[in-house]
């Protein structure tokens, strides 16, 4: 980078990056390893130039990275300064997300059989008693 | 539809409070807590098995239980139930065994909303603002990798 700009200002470049599709498959893709721009380019339908320009937006947003390695320019990603992006707290919210759609699931009956209890309070009481005159 | 959850952890505070609402009513959200086959369900990450040791939700009861992730790899957890009032509140400990001796005391409010529908409170405090955000962090973790495997996911599809 050639100036050191606010964290700010870096975190509005890297959520306007990720705010698009096909960079967001791209560093998917990073997130399992370095790739070429030919490698990056195969699964879309786009021109190689137009993943290259994508690539550049990612770069410029401090997202990915690209060495020389020979004849290989190979992009990285820069999974700290994905990282720095979602703050703590939105990982943490995430676990709990999935835990409490988890317990709507169980509570809507699509869980399990055991869990639909929104008929069972008021019911059982009234069996019993219908039973037990 | 989906009922949002606010998490508030203020910076430099050892506590977490998470706030979620249901669209069930109260007696099954508590049901939900208290019967062991229906907590292993829902509690825990996505993708993790739940062996409960032991479960007895009520006052002056207690649990443990592990958590193990694909991997393999497990997670003790266990706690006292302090205080358990039906469809109300209850107050629990909890410490992960891979940090001993850090109990956060939790409360949780169940509250109804009528229509069917509920709003549970969750308070956890921490003994320190170090073991707050270390308990955070350790979520931060998976919660990172997971992201991640959801990543590979939506590229493979």
């Amino acid at each position: 980078m050639i100036y050191d700009p606010s964290a700010d200002d870096r975190l509005d470049r890297a959520f306007m990056a990720l705010a698009d599709p096909v960079r967001r498959r791209i560093i998917a893709r990073l997130s399992r390893g370095p790739a070429t721009v030919n490698e990056l380019a195969e699964p879309f339908e786009i021109t190689k130039q137009a993943v290259s320009k994508h690539i550049q937006v990612l770069e410029q947003a401090g997202l990915v990275t690209r060495t020389r390695d020979a004849q290989r320019r190979p992009v990285h990603l820069d999974a700290a300064q994905l990282e720095a992006l979602t703050a703590w707290i939105d990982r943490y919210r995430l676990i709990h997300e999935q835990q409490f759609r988890n317990l709507d699931a169980l509570l809507t009956g699509r869980g399990t059989d055991a869990a639909a209890p929104d008929t069972e309070a008021p019911n059982t009481g009234a069996a019993q008693e219908a039973t037990e005159p | 539809m989906t009922n949002p959850v606010t998490i508030n952890a203020p910076e430099g505070l050892p506590f977490i409070e998470i706030i979620r609402e249901f669209d069930a009513p109260v007696e099954a959200v508590f049901r939900a807590h208290r019967e062991p086959e229906l907590v292993k369900q829902w509690l825990g990450p996505n993708g993790y098995e739940m062996d409960i040791e032991r479960w007895d939700f009520t006052t002056q009861g207690g649990y443990r239980y592990v958590h193990r992730n694909p991997e393999g790899e497990e997670y003790r957890f266990n706690g006292t139930f302090h205080t358990v009032r039906d469809n109300e509140f209850a107050v629990q400990t909890f410490e992960f065994e891979g940090y001993p001796d850090v109990v956060a005391v939790e409360s949780m409010t169940f509250e109804d909303l009528g229509d069917g529908r509920s709003r549970l409170r969750g308070w956890s405090t921490y003994p320190s603002v170090e073991a707050r955000d270390g308990m955070v962090e350790s979520g931060m973790e998976i919660g990172l990798r997971e992201g991640f495997e959801r990543l590979d996911a939506i590229l493979a599809a």
